[in-house]
């Protein structure tokens, strides 16, 4: 799929949708468009039969959490279109308390996708049929793929041979979590030339090694 | 079975005529729907799945699988790794085809660096996704039989997979989570004698293939558990996301290695199965042909298997050869930087799915220019797939269920991620 061609199919989204669409990007051969909050149904469901689009499969719903923005959740739809052979990207911003509409009514896939969303982000999807958790335990609390939730987690679980059952208790570390930030404030160096770094660009005609 | 009736539901149950038909005295039964667990340690379950079904009688009325048992947090695990730390998780996803899952991994990466892995590399990636592709073929079809009441062919079937899996050994050290292809191409060359030992492989599996075909596909029995058991039509499959042989079975001809091909698919010459029914029998025949054209794939590979460097030469993604680093002050330091930081890949992002065995298996990777993934989303056919398992065991027996979750090939390592 060409770069132009996903730009012109880009293009004949934004002008069939009119207002509902806000961006329109190709990037690494891949069409991504964003679209309104409240509109993703209505955008889903003239991506599906729209004969230009037919983008009959929603292969998958995800969310990515960038805590410091004002509407922290991108939520993203991957869709592909079996009759012309292509892919693209729907895309939409949230935050904890706003709920976006849920997509189940365009493609019955997304059921599970947005259950899984709701799980581990805690994307509210409004009008979905049955948003339990998912993924994790019976009783869990909190959305674990937050950013600022901890990755080793707020509780444990053992069984207990007192009380014969599974108990929850506060982790304790034997080790303290350890992450290294390896990104050096020097980075921002490698494209300088340094005194003496033009003896090596005239050396092989390359400019730094 | 081991099953337990976990709940007593509504006593508006249906009334059905006993034993004792119209002359004998008012024998009525008096059935009531009520709700069973199965699982989540039931060996039909391919795992821990845990199902709650609301039977009547014996009829599902809906089963709503309760997964999420083996959930591990993996995307959240890959967010704290450098992105070649990250390889091994994948292989630990769909534990029965460890390769496939890391091929889509490392093309998410290349997609992002803009690199290309050398044609060996990519002969060998596509040569190990085939051999994955059987391997997790075998282990389908077998234990799908299996559960359906033949167990000759699991026998047979591993002993098969361990010869595949002794590949996998002599390529990567390891048996199951190989850990072998790299961002820029894979992490070893293949050893000497491999690719003769794979074709006469090659040679031989064709008999066993035989002798699996007499044993299963006009077997009264198996064809009286599979035929016409969870129909999906070609709408149902792409409105509940199916693909791989769930949607091929379903009469769908969609396969990415031809349809969106990448590495050297496009040089490969083979055939995609296309199954005519939607039952668990044409799902069962997809994945029984597939396995022969994988074989043909993997003969291309070893006949035209060119020579050269088995990853990218580029030292900011792959690291030196051993035998420089102890001369060469510029590969040490570009191999130390390489397992300590890692590669630092530009922002952007990227969905890159391959065919999986088990269908399109996919990596939504999101760079913010450091050097571990902002976010890597794993898409797993299972997921979608054991979603569909509600609408396509409605109205069937509960032996069917069974029969159903066979032929969707769930493995949970991938399921719950």
């Amino acid at each position: 799929m060409s770069e132009q061609a996903l730009k012109e199919l880009g293009d004949a989204i934004a002008a069939k949708l009119g207002g509902d669409v806000l961006t329109v990007e190709v990037k690494l051969g891949e069409l991504m468009v964003t679209v309104k909050r409240p509109a993703i149904v209505a955008v889903l469901t003239a991506l599906r039969d729209e004969p230009a689009f037919r983008f009959e499969q929603l292969t998958d719903v995800t969310a990515v959490d960038f805590p410091e923005r004002v509407e922290r959740f991108e939520v993203i739809y991957q869709l592909l279109s079996y009759t012309h052979n292509r892919r693209m990207r729907v895309k939409l911003t949230t935050d904890e308390d706003t709920p976006v509409p849920s997509a189940v009514p365009a493609y019955s896939a997304a059921n599970w996708f947005e259950r899984e969303v709701w799980d581990l982000y805690g994307v509210f999807f409004d009008g979905h049929p049955d948003l339990r958790r998912i993924l994790t335990d019976y009783g869990f609390e909190g959305h674990p793929f937050r950013k600022d939730f901890p990755l080793t987690g707020y509780v444990e679980a053992r069984y207990d041979e007192d009380q014969k059952r599974v108990v929850y208790e506060p982790v304790r570390l034997t080790q303290d979590f350890r992450s290294f930030d390896f990104l050096s404030p020097w980075e921002g160096m490698t494209n300088v030339m340094l005194p003496g770094d033009e003896k090596a660009a005239l050396q092989d005609g390359s400019k730094t090694p | 079975m081991t099953m337990t009736t976990v709940s007593t539901e509504s006593a508006t149950g249906v009334v059905v005529a006993g034993p004792g038909g119209p002359v004998g005295p008012a024998t009525k039964t008096q059935i009531k729907p009520y709700t069973m667990n199965f699982g989540p340690q039931h060996p039909a379950a391919h795992g821990v799945l845990r199902l709650v079904m609301e039977l009547n009688g014996e009829v599902v009325e809906r089963c709503d699988p309760h997964i999420g048992l083996l959930h591990r947090g993996t995307e959240k695990l890959i967010e704290y790794k450098t992105y070649v730390q990250a390889v091994p998780y994948f292989d630990r996803l769909d534990y029965v085809s460890p390769m496939c899952m890391e091929h889509a991994y490392v093309l998410g990466i290349e997609n992002l660096l803009q690199i290309k892995a050398p044609l060996r590399a990519q002969y060998i990636r596509v040569l190990f996704s085939e051999i994955t592709r059987i391997l997790n073929h075998i282990l389908s079809i077998t234990t799908g039989a299996l559960d359906v009441g033949a167990i000759t062919p699991a026998l047979w079937g591993f002993e098969e997979r361990e010869i595949l899996m002794e590949f996998y050994e002599r390529v990567s050290g390891a048996r199951l989570h190989a850990n072998y292809f790299r961002p820029g191409g894979v992490a070893w060359d293949l050893p000497a004698g491999l690719l003769d030992d794979i074709w006469a492989f090659t040679e031989r599996f064709p008999k066993f293939m035989e002798d699996l075909d007499n044993l299963l596909t006009d077997n009264r029995i198996f064809k009286q558990r599979t035929v016409d058991i969870g129909v999906v039509t070609k709408e149902q499959a792409y409105d509940w996301a199916f693909t791989g042989p769930m949607l091929r079975g379903s009469g769908v001809a969609w396969d990415l290695r031809k349809s969106q091909p990448y590495e050297v698919y496009d040089r490969m010459d083979f055939d995609v199965p296309v199954g005519l029914t939607g039952d668990c029998w044409a799902r069962y025949l997809v994945r029984m042909e597939e396995m022969r054209q994988s074989l043909r794939i993997i003969r291309q590979c070893c006949k035209e298997m060119p020579d050269g460097p088995y990853k990218i030469e580029d030292r900011k993604v792959s690291p030196p050869p051993r035998g420089e680093m102890k001369r060469s002050m510029e590969a040490l330091i570009h191999h130390f930087k390489l397992f300590t930081e890692g590669f630092h890949v530009p922002a952007g992002e990227t969905y890159t799915a391959i065919e999986a065995p088990k269908g399109e298996f996919g990596v939504y990777l999101v760079s913010d220019g450091t050097n571990k993934p902002y976010r890597c989303k794993i898409r797993a056919p299972g997921f979608a797939h054991l979603q569909g398992l509600d609408f396509m065991s409605k109205g069937y027996m509960l032996a069917d269920a069974v029969a159903n979750i066979a032929s969707m090939d769930i493995v949970f390592g991938e399921i719950d991620r």
